[in-house]
């Protein structure tokens, strides 16, 4: 057994009462620039899965010479495999209320929604309660901003940022072309910055803390800490903070179940590491980013059936409006199909693998563009478990 | 504000552009065609196809060429092996999706994906044919349009269409995923909806999704019959539009051409919608200086001002949607077609001598609108069907090439009499602000006893592609019965394209503005621009038919409706005048109140 | 159930006359009754000036906004990966016998419509249901039953 390299963090759960008041007093005591400075020097990359920059973010949405600007929470966590923003979102609402009134101090903005799924629609009352509270306390801290919720309906692409700007908007959740960005043209047509939960609480707890201290832990390119969704062939599913920079072994040694044989990182629409590259995969920007959804899968699975399930999903998730997002889902789940049949021939898998590449070449949005990840890592690791 | 200039390189070469141009702009330029389906000259960029996508240099993904702005210093590569790749993989996708039966397909030689297959020599069968496993409709309750969801590909252009050019919106997209597909509320038949049967959705598809539905072989059965006398009728625009479907650039005024054509298939007298047209300026403006009359002279308040036109029978649909309010504003003159329709199986008969139940009544179109309103229940004031088919200009170009008539050569022929005699103010009712210039022609000089005051009898404000154009006409000096209108200023106003029309409708009925006479056209350009008409459309094309029809109009002898001698021979012998019993029996409809969606 | 007019204006007059009001909406009238009529729909389309097919559209984008009938309770288990291997086929198995009913199948009663749905955020406790806006998480096939019986009682 090698050492455990696993640091566990306590910054997003940290409760102790008092965040709103002092980080919002400190904020408010300091220039627009120098917050987002603070950002930008703690090196915090979005904690949605994509990893942008957050400080570059609010720079340049605050570059913008608009009157009307826009924060805007993304809660829409449909990914498969991960929930922290459910679990941020009931135990520390406040944090996060906090994150975006940072954000809508910094750039300038003087509304912020936050957009929740449909699913977590009973974590609603509670949050209202918050919220409502929260609204005038910030009012009479002389923050020029107020936060309202919006819901979502079931629908997963909504996590898509402008796809849920058209769903704020009222409209079907369907991406935009890009560009123009959200930092220059979102929701409402005008510049918004769009942040995830954790992030948001992230940018709570360097204004706290300060960006220093923050980027002490984790790597060169992936700085500080990060919530962990774990679930699968585990005994310790569950949501913890980790310390980046470890590998997946590292991961699997604390987490597994002794028979780990894949962990898919970043949820359907990440990467699938079978054991042997578990050693050299870094979790983070360096190796495989994800979004937190860490997916344990042992010997007893089959992951022709773990992929199948994905593709199912994505069939029915993706918005339809581009060929190779809709028309390409449904071939590569049917090919597979097919394959395990035998009506295709093995090498069928390989001209399946082409497919994928062209969805992510070309495809209009992030969720067609990435079905190719766990299908191309998935295929190429256990084509075995997908033919017979 | 000036706008700057964008330097980029397409496939090494280098080419220089206005900023806010896309990738596709540029490479047209310099004469790339990048190959696309959802993007069309009319509509708002969607990006959805993905057939147009193309390399950046040092970008991860394949931008699509119609979505993507230019940007300083950019590479782009149109046909980079990656490109063709994925734009094979794509256009596969699509025909996955696809029902390709292209040989018994409609559109077989016209669809543009079909096209592009060819162009890609793609491999057909490379993916499993989801349309065989997915369960689709085809809606063909409607007499003037089928929409078959089993070719449909998603590109969304008739959504477009039908939301920002016709503000109807009668097709929207629905369902996600696997499931998603265009439908109309609650998947009713098109039939049933709100759909003014404009047929701009069939006229931008760039597959037989959305097609027309044709009559071919019930008129030519019609035609082969001996014992049937057939009658065909043409509309103004579609003599400046049928030689865009027989090989022809666009703009050539084919008039003698499509007449011989039709001798030579069979039709047992050619003769023109123009006449009816005539008979409706009479009628309708009759109908206007009467309204007139009631409401300065009478004071009469219940009187309905403006009033509109009623020839477009996509906008008599709208309208009986959008405005029932306002259908009391409408002319309650039929359209040409259906003034024709009633008088060639009561006028025409009794002069030839035929028996009605022997006769079948054929119209050309440039419009799918007119299938739909030959089949209201209104329409049959002859005690029969008025008009029996109703084909496009594309169906009578089907006609022509299986009857193996070689158009080109065909010698001019002249339309046959009675019914076939036109002015110039006729030709006009094909563009936009053509019938308010016939109609200013003949009620300027009915009432003033002189000629309309602008050179060559050519009313420029109301001519041009404008959304809402405006005229005013000052009328004095007039004649003792007209004295009423002396001094009188009479406002105008023009709109073609729906979405131009309810702009229009929203002004009046908020009392924004104050009219007397409105024109509207369904379709972009007027008739010119129709549902029917020849397969692609883009401004460009609209434009050179549009000069078509004035130049016919130029080119005519006589260029007023109520100088057309067989207007006033069938006053004399059959109507008695404008707006009397007989025409109210004939000539004129009521409309109904339509449900919502 | 509250009168569908009284939802529409409650939420005009919180989120206006604009399109951005839509959802809200529509939200509003499946939280009422699980589920949006034509009528309705068409109620809503013309209040907020929209074509009706757009908004059947929209709300046929989004899973929770129902078009088609359902029940008093709707039963949405998540068949997504983990609770899948989490055993969702039994727990579906078992309402379907207890129900009498099959997957998107309403009961005769019209109280429960049994469904499934995607990943709802509890693959560390699947497998996860919601009836309406309430979550069940770690369910077992008794436990899935002693829930029905609830519901059933109320």
């Amino acid at each position: 057994m090698k050492d455990k390299k696993l640091t566990k963090v306590d910054l997003i759960f940290e409760n102790d009462g008092t965040c709103a008041t002092t980080v919002l007093d400190k904020v408010r005591a300091m220039a627009q620039d120098d917050v987002i400075m603070e950002m930008i020097d703690s090196g915090l990359k979005g904690r949605g899965g994509a990893g942008f920059p957050t400080g570059l973010k609010w720079k340049f949405t605050k570059a913008e010479n608009s009157f009307d600007k826009y924060i805007v929470c993304n809660a829409d966590e449909g990914e498969p495999g991960t929930f922290k923003d459910r679990e941020i979102l009931d135990t520390v609402p406040e944090k996060v209320f906090v994150g975006m009134t940072i954000a809508g101090y910094s750039v300038g903005a003087k509304i912020g929604y936050l957009y929740i799924r449909a699913e977590y629609n009973f974590l609603l009352k509670k949050l209202n309660q918050k919220l409502d509270a929260f609204n005038v306390k910030i009012k009479d801290k002389g923050f020029d901003f107020t936060i309202e919720i919006r819901s979502g309906a079931g629908a997963y692409i909504c996590g898509e940022e402008s796809a849920l700007f058209e769903s704020i908007e009222g409209k079907r959740g369907e991406p935009r072309n890009k560009p123009p960005y959200p930092t220059v043209a979102g929701l409402f047509g005008k510049p918004t910055a769009i942040n995830n939960v954790e992030t948001l609480v992230y940018a709570t707890m360097i204004m706290k803390y300060g960006a220093a201290s923050f980027k002490l832990m984790g790597t060169q390119d992936s700085r500080g800490s990060k919530v962990f969704s774990v679930s699968g062939d585990t005994p310790n599913a569950g949501i913890y903070e980790l310390e980046l920079g470890m590998t997946v072994e590292d991961f699997v040694n604390d987490f597994g179940d002794g028979d780990t044989k894949a962990v898919q990182v970043g949820g359907a629409s990440g990467i699938c590491v079978p054991r042997k590259k578990f050693a050299d995969m870094i979790i983070g920007y360096e190796g495989v980013p994800t979004g937190g959804s860490m997916m344990l899968f042992n010997s007893t699975r089959s992951m022709y059936n773990v992929l199948k399930d994905y593709l199912e999903f994505f069939a029915e998730e993706s918005c339809g409006q581009c060929t190779p997002c809709r028309i390409g889902c449904q071939q590569l789940l049917q090919g597979i199909e097919a394959v395990k049949r035998g009506e295709k021939h093995p090498s069928y898998l390989d001209s399946l693998k082409k497919l994928a590449e062209t969805m992510k070449l070309s495809a209009k949005c992030g969720l067609g563009q990435s079905v190719a990840n766990p299908f191309s890592s998935i295929v190429d690791n256990f084509r075995e478990e997908i033919i017979y | 504000m000036a706008k700057y200039e964008v330097n980029l390189k397409i496939n090494n070469i280098p080419v220089t552009v206005e900023e806010g141009s896309t990738i596709l702009d540029a490479a047209k330029k310099l004469n790339f065609r990048v190959p696309t389906l959802c993007q069309h000259p009319d509509l708002c960029v969607a990006g959805n196809c993905r057939v147009c996508v193309v390399e950046q240099k040092g970008a991860k993904a394949l931008p699509a060429a119609c979505a993507t702005p230019v940007s300083e210093g950019m590479e782009i590569f149109t046909n980079s092996q990656k490109v063709r790749t994925a734009r094979t993989h794509i256009i596969e996708l699509l025909l996955s999706e696809h029902n390709s039966e292209c040989t018994s397909c409609y559109k077989n030689g016209k669809c543009e994906l079909q096209a592009l297959a060819n162009e890609y020599r793609v491999n057909e069968n490379l993916f499993i044919k989801l349309v065989d496993k997915n369960t689709y409709t085809i809606d063909n309750f409607s007499p003037a349009i089928i929409k078959d969801d089993s070719k449909c590909i998603r590109c969304q252009r008739c959504v477009r269409t039908c939301a920002s050019m016709q503000f109807v919106s009668a097709l929207a997209v629905s369902h996600k995923g696997d499931k998603q597909k265009i439908s109309t509320f609650f998947d009713k038949s098109m039939n049933d909806v709100v759909c003014t049967n404009c047929g701009q959705c069939v006229n931008r598809c760039p597959t037989g999704a959305l097609v027309e539905k044709n009559y071919i072989d019930q008129v030519w059965d019609a035609v082969n019959n001996p014992k049937i006398h057939v009658v065909v009728q043409t509309a103004p625009s579609v003599r400046i539009g049928l030689g865009e479907d027989l090989g022809l650039e666009p703009g050539n005024r084919v008039t003698g051409k499509m007449v011989s054509a039709l001798k030579r298939i069979g039709f047992d007298s050619v003769l023109d919608t123009d006449f009816s047209a005539d008979l409706t300026i009479m009628e309708e403006g009759t109908e206007l200086l009467t309204r007139l009359k009631k409401a300065l002279v009478d004071k009469d308040e219940t009187v309905a001002l403006p009033m509109t036109t009623s020839c477009s029978p996509g906008w008599i649909k709208f309208i009986e949607h959008k405005y029932p309010s306002l259908l009391p504003n409408v002319s309650t003159c039929k359209s040409p077609q259906q003034m024709f329709g009633a008088l060639a199986k009561t006028f025409y008969a009794q002069k030839k001598g035929l028996k009605v139940e022997n006769m079948i009544s054929v119209s050309i179109m440039p419009c799918t609108a007119k299938k739909y309103e030959a089949d209201r229940p209104e329409m049959r004031s002859s005690g029969f069907k008025d008009v029996d088919y109703v084909l496009t200009t594309r169906e009578l170009a089907m006609m022509i090439r299986q009857a193996g008539i070689c158009f080109e050569d065909l010698p001019n022929e002249k339309y046959d009499s009675i019914m076939g005699e036109s002015s110039g103010a006729a030709v006009i009712f094909g563009a936009t602000g053509g019938v308010m210039e016939a109609a200013l022609r003949t009620a300027y000089e009915i009432v003033t006893g002189r000629e309309v005051p602008f050179a060559n009898l050519d009313i420029v404000p109301v001519r041009g592609f404008e959304g809402i154009k405006e005229a005013k006409v000052l009328i004095k000096d007039v004649l003792p019965e007209w004295g009423f209108l002396e001094g009188a200023e009479l406002s105008c106003a023009i709109a073609h394209g729906l979405a131009n029309a309810n702009k229009l409708m929203a002004a009046v009925v908020s009392g924004e503005v104050n009219y007397h006479f409105i024109e509207i056209m369904a379709c972009p350009g007027g008739c010119l621009g129709g549902g029917g008409q020849p397969i692609p459309t883009s401004p460009e094309i609209r434009a050179k038919r549009m000069e078509a029809i004035y130049e016919e109009d130029a080119n005519m002898a006589i260029r007023k409706s109520h100088e057309n001698p067989e207007i006033t021979a069938i006053y004399a012998e059959f109507l008695g005048k404008p707006n009397g019993h007989k025409s109210h029996e004939l000539l004129h409809t009521h409309y109904v109140k339509r449900k919502g969606y | 159930m509250t009168d569908v007019n009284v939802i529409i204006n409650e939420k005009i007059e919180k989120f206006g006359k604009e399109r951005q009001a839509l959802m809200p909406i529509l939200q509003g009238i499946v939280a009422d009754k699980n589920y949006i009529t034509e009528d309705e729909l068409l109620l809503v389309a013309e209040t907020l000036d929209l074509s009706a097919a757009d908004v059947y559209g929209t709300a046929t984008f989004y899973t929770f906004l129902d078009v088609v009938p359902r029940g008093k309770y709707v039963i949405r288990v998540c068949k997504t990966i983990s609770c899948h291997m989490a055993g969702k086929d039994q727990i579906i198995d078992t309402l379907e016998k207890t129900l009498s009913i099959k997957l998107g199948e309403t009961t005769t009663d019209k109280k429960f419509t049994l469904l499934q749905a995607n990943c709802m955020g509890w693959c560390h406790k699947g497998p996860v249901m919601l009836i309406n806006d309430e979550v069940y998480p770690e369910l077992t096939p008794e436990k899935a039953i002693a829930i029905i019986a609830e519901y059933i009682a109320k």
